[in-house]
């Protein structure tokens, strides 16, 4: 801990007195490895101003150093790497929006060896003038196959900021809120809103980017009602606070306001307190907000004047000065010359000579200034310098002089002699730019304002409202008025108000009132002696290294629309956003272009308003709560089985069980010919189930599937296939009439969802008069099909029904018990071998799996996956809809004709589909099994098939593989294909040609590997 | 995120309960089998793509599950009206509009729902 002797030498720039902060309790932290010390109540930012650090980056393009250059988020520089920690690195911070904690280490984001002496900086001296808009285009992509190479070295060279490599150990939430009203900001006008909207009654939602409410008035000495303004601030807080309505959030910002007055707020809840969140809470929170009205209240951003060498550190935006001086009490130099068009850029002067230091002159660009401001400050005996221009700061690495000189009426040449004004502080005022970007989120275009000389936002659809300085208004007084008035009218139009205080809330007082003020004059860029291509570099966007003599450059190229610009000089881009340069750049444009300001317009604003970290818009989604998964019932007799697992959508199925050490080939080769040769059982229990009820539900079936369904008795199962209306194979399962209006449709465990859906749009659009019900009962059944010669007589074990051969007839189905359980058990087929699939309630799944393995135990009862299922399936020419199909085939293409009943009444889903022109060709491709010649030889799905492997490429392309696995029971390798004019070509040769240069021969055959005569099922 | 009344529900729910499906009023041809193939692809894949009001199918899938047609303004995002499919929307002059031209402040609406 260092001294109170030692801590006023460290912090060179302190007051004595003043402040928001608490001097009892010093705060220690570092910079770029500099231990430093601050108060509680310090930004990062202030506390570095504090120690006298004037170079806390080294700029993007050129390496130029730079210094903090305003107090917000606006703050083009000062943007620093976070974190003590690996895992707690944050990159692109704004030290003027990081509050201060106890070993907070921070450091610059670029900058090599470190930012007093940076390499890229003696090679943007020296190759400055070269680096223009587009230099990396124009220089590196020539020759344009070397840009990739290139590239890495560019962006490594350019990055800011580097992400941590490992996980985040904080941990973050989301929250719903609704409010009848949202007030954004909580500066003079935010409050009065509020305040106005929760005494009608309504429920308020308040939210401020900054530690604490006040907006400007943190920095202000006015007074409100004859109060000093934050202690009206702290009076109004407390009345909101009293309020059971009225919701506050501090280091809250409103970074997204979507449709229908939807807004997203980002809190940082414990950034402020130190590198990691204490246990239990959350770092930062998502608020997702439903208003019924919006009042933005988002104040406005003063513009720098840009001016050559303006980016020298030491150079600031006037107001700032007023901020880091009233709010922290450190005035960030010596010596200080103000540049300013407007009367609000003399209150830094006033505050900087009311803390005792030099102020050397204010540089007025206006002929004859005669406002109040003026006034005071002649008063005060600081030096005006009238109708001129500070046209180039001279220094190295801090201001250590002013060139100023007298200009034109119209600011665009200087018209005198030059002067030297020695001094270590610039602080310029261009005017104030209203923080639109939030009403433009929504589509709203914002609106140029000549009165003020910038965009106020525009009209919108949204029921929002604006307020004080963003839309437009100057003084306080006006600001408050206007807080005042939004508040009610936002209130009113949801109908919220009229339940409480109806009393009209008076307008507080302000006390600079309605003083004369001198009109703003429109000027962005000072002139200099040299043209804008010759004068020293004039900063237009400091983050990205943007000059107006880029800018200039950029529309002799070309290019106009201001968007274009943007994207060719990156105008604006960055963690910024153009805060403090896009208005000056417009005006450069429109200057160049000969046009004004509200023709050039300008660039679309989008969320999110500042930079949001990742974690945030992840919220509690990671892990095992990014996506929901969905397990079988009997999931837990599969991990203790050792299953491995597939993930199909989001179910968790398992693929195959290795025993011991065997290999995935080696498990579904000792798992297909249990099943073959004894007895098997799946976990189907992800199959999609539909229970579908009503007197016409058979009528339903037909015109959704393409096959008849009138004559299926209950009992009875029937495989059904499903074409969207162009005749596309888009589902298949087999359906059940369990009675006479009753049907228990599956489908596959992929489509369950877009099949119900499927079923309930053409209900509900198209034939409501059906009367049919829907009922997705995937969930509510567990099901484990057995299959093998042996399926049977483990059945018999455990059910009292009937499953003889000549009692329960393949595609048969009864209800029954297993195990003593209630069941349906259907006698369907997906192996080809015989085979029941045993459904019961989801709740017995485990206990009737688990009695299966007991009395399977003699049959040697083998648990399969989907990797053998698959297999399986394949030798039998089973299809899998989205494996075996794609959308553009047909139930014609994939032979299943016997599937297709064109003499049903009513004209079917996919029956005129299938009927077009195209679909009548006899040489479309067809699903064909293809017997690979080298039976061992591994066709690869998705291998491209030719007719002639000689043929020069591009060769003729005929189809292609869908399915190819190694059949154990065949000792073969088994595939299906698409293949043009397949069916035609039974017996016919193809050829795959692989990467590697081999080529596979295979013969086209039937899909049906095993079993043609379907024997093995109907035992 | 678009804030849905669900004319079934009869409530304003957040479109995250929703689904789109697709243009509106586009009902199956009832002879597909005389219809010619040009016919036919009309039907099937041309859809509207209007700037401004639009009539669209929404179904309320995390809710009742019901479908409804929905009258948009693709340009601006406002929900002109909500109402159940067979019925017929005449004009969207008659909308209740806000005082800022939104049709979309919950407590109206709930208070007119119930």
């Amino acid at each position: 801990m260092l001294s109170q002797s030692q801590l006023k030498i460290q912090q060179r720039n302190r007051l004595d007195n003043g402040g928001r902060i608490n001097r009892g309790k010093p705060i220690t932290f570092s910079f770029d490895g500099r231990p430093l010390m601050g108060f509680e109540g310090d930004t990062l930012a202030s506390a570095l101003l504090a120690n006298g650090v004037d170079v806390v980056g080294r700029s993007f393009k050129y390496g130029r150093p730079r210094g903090i250059m305003t107090a917000g988020v606006e703050e083009p520089n000062a943007v620093l790497q976070i974190g003590s920690t690996e895992a707690t690195q944050i990159p692109n911070i704004k030290a003027t929006e990081q509050m201060l904690y106890n070993g907070l280490v921070a450091k610059p984001v670029n900058g090599w060896p470190n930012v007093d002496f940076d390499v890229m900086g003696l090679l943007g001296r020296v190759g400055g003038d070269l680096m223009t808009p587009g230099f990396y285009y124009k220089t590196f992509m020539w020759p344009k196959s070397r840009w990739e190479t290139y590239e890495k070295f560019i962006r490594k060279a350019a990055g800011l900021g580097s992400s941590p490599a490992v996980p985040d150990v904080d941990r973050y939430d989301h929250m719903n809120r609704h409010a009848d009203v949202m007030v954004v900001g909580a500066g003079p006008a935010g409050l009065m809103a509020a305040l106005r909207a929760a005494k009608s009654g309504a429920r308020v939602l308040i939210a401020d980017e900054g530690s604490e409410f006040g907006g400007s008035l943190l920095f202000s000495k006015e007074t409100i009602d004859g109060k000093p303004a934050m202690q009206w601030v702290a009076d109004v807080v407390e009345q909101l606070g009293a309020n059971p309505q009225v919701t506050m959030l501090t280091r809250a910002t409103v970074n997204g306001y979507h449709d229908h007055n939807f807004l997203t707020i980002s809190e940082r809840r414990t950034d402020h307190l130190n590198d990691r969140a204490p246990s239990g809470q959350a770092r930062q929170r998502m608020h997702k907000v439903r208003a019924g009205s919006v009042v933005l209240a988002t104040g406005a951003h003063e513009r720098p004047l840009v001016f050559a060498n303006n980016d020298l550190p030491g150079c600031m935006v006037a107001s700032s000065i007023s901020h880091y001086i009233n709010r922290f009490a450190v005035v960030p130099g010596n010596k200080l010359v103000v540049v300013t068009s407007n009367d609000s850029g003399y209150q830094c002067a006033l505050d900087w000579a009311d803390a005792g230091r030099e102020v050397v002159a204010i540089i007025d660009t206006r002929a004859a200034p005669d406002g109040v401001a003026t006034e005071l400050a002649l008063e005060r005996g600081i030096k005006v310098m009238k109708g001129s221009a500070l046209i180039e700061a001279r220094g190295k690495k801090r201001v250590q002089g002013a060139i100023v000189a007298p200009i034109n009426t119209s600011a665009t040449f200087v018209t005198g002699d030059t002067q030297h004004l020695t001094c270590d502080t610039i602080a310029s005022s261009g005017g104030w730019s209203p923080a639109v970007h939030l009403s433009c989120h929504t589509g709203s275009r914002p609106v140029w304002s000549s009165e003020i000389l910038g965009f106020v936002p525009g009209t919108t659809t949204e029921q929002r409202w604006s307020a004080g300085a963003v839309s437009g208004q100057q003084s306080l007084s006006d600001v408050l008025a206007d807080g005042v008035k939004a508040g009610q009218d936002a209130a009113n139009a949801t109908h919220a108000s009229g339940k409480a205080d109806i009393d009209d809330l008076p307008v507080p007082i302000a006390s600079s009132g309605n003083q004369t003020h001198c009109d703003a004059m429109p000027v962005y860029l000072l002139p200099h002696t040299k043209p804008c291509s010759r004068s020293p570099k004039q900063f237009v966007d400091m983050q990205n290294d943007v000059t107006a003599a880029g800018i200039e450059m950029t529309t002799r190229e070309g290019f106009e629309s201001i968007e274009h610009v943007k994207r060719y000089t990156a105008l604006g881009f960055g963690t910024d956003q153009g805060k403090t340069g896009n208005i000056n750049g417009m005006a450069i444009v429109a200057n160049a272009l000969g046009k004004t300001i509200a023709q050039t317009g300008t660039t679309v604003f989008r969320p999110n308003y500042t930079p949001v970290s990742f974690g945030v818009v992840t919220g509690a989604h990671t892990g095992p709560l990014f996506d929901p998964q969905r397990f079988t019932p009997m999931h837990e007799w599969h991990l203790d089985r050792g299953a491995e697992f597939e993930n199909v959508g989001q179910w968790k199925r398992p693929w195959y069980y290795p025993v011991g050490d065997e290999t995935m080939d080696q498990a579904i080769v000792r798992e297909q010919l249990a099943m073959r040769q004894g007895v098997g059982v799946l976990d189907a229990s992800t199959l999609g189930k539909i229970d579908i009820q009503g007197k016409d539900a058979r009528e339903f079936l037909a015109r959704v599937y393409t096959n008849a369904w009138a004559k299926l008795k209950p009992g009875f199962c029937r495989y059904g296939l499903m074409c969207s209306d162009d005749g596309m194979v888009m589902d298949d399962g087999v359906t059940a009439c369990l009675a006479e209006n009753h049907f228990h449709m599956t489908t596959t465990t992929g489509g369950a969802a877009r099949v119900m859906s499927w079923l309930e749009i053409y209900h509900q659009t198209e034939w409501p008069e059906l009367e049919v019900f829907f009922n997705s009962v995937t969930d509510h059944w567990a099901t484990m099909a057995i299959a093998g010669p042996d399926a049977r007589k483990l059945l018999e074990k455990l059910t009292d029904a009937d499953v003889s051969a000549d009692s329960l007839k393949f595609m048969q189905c009864t209800e029954a018990t297993v195990a003593g359980i209630p069941a349906r058990i259907f006698r369907i087929s997906f192996t080809g071998d015989l085979s029941f699939e045993i459904n019961v309630a989801a709740h017995y799944g485990l206990a009737v799996w688990k009695a299966l393995f007991e009395a399977g135990e003699e049959f040697n009862l083998t648990p399969y996956g989907t990797e053998s299922m698959h297999v399986l399936r394949a030798e039998k020419g089973f299809i899998i809809v989205g494996q075996d199909t794609d959308g553009s085939v047909t139930p014609l293409d994939i032979n299943h004709g016997w599937a297709v009943v064109d003499s049903k009444p009513f004209s079917y889903l996919g029956k005129r589909g299938m009927k077009r022109n195209d679909f009548l060709r006899t040489d479309r491709k067809h699903l064909v099994g293809l017997r690979t010649v080298d039976s061992q030889a591994e066709l690869p799905e998705g291998a491209q098939a030719v007719r002639d492997p000689a043929e020069p490429i591009p060769m003729t392309m005929v189809g292609h593989v869908t399915s190819s696995y190694y059949s154990a029971f065949l000792k073969r390798r088994i595939a299906m294909g698409l293949i043009k004019d397949g069916l035609n070509r039974m017996g016919e040769t193809v050829f795959f040609p692989l990467r590697d240069g081999s080529v596979i021969e295979a013969e086209i055959c039937s899909t049906v590997f095993l079993d043609p005569d379907n024997q093995r099922q109907k035992v | 995120m678009f804030l849905i009344h669900c004319p079934y529900c009869e409530e304003h729910r957040e479109e995250e309960e929703f689904h789109a499906a697709g243009q509106a009023h586009l009902p199956r041809p009832l002879d597909p089998d005389s219809m010619t193939d040009e016919q036919w692809g009309d039907y099937l894949f041309y859809r509207k793509n209007t700037r401004g009001e639009y009539r669209e199918l929404w179904v309320h899938a995390a809710g009742c599950g019901k479908y409804f047609n929905v009258s948009r303004n693709t340009q601006t995002y406002e929900i002109y009206a909500t109402y159940k499919t067979g019925e017929v929307l005449e004009s969207t002059s008659q909308m209740s509009v806000g005082p800022t031209g939104s049709v979309l402040n919950y407590r109206t609406a709930d208070k007119e729902g119930s």
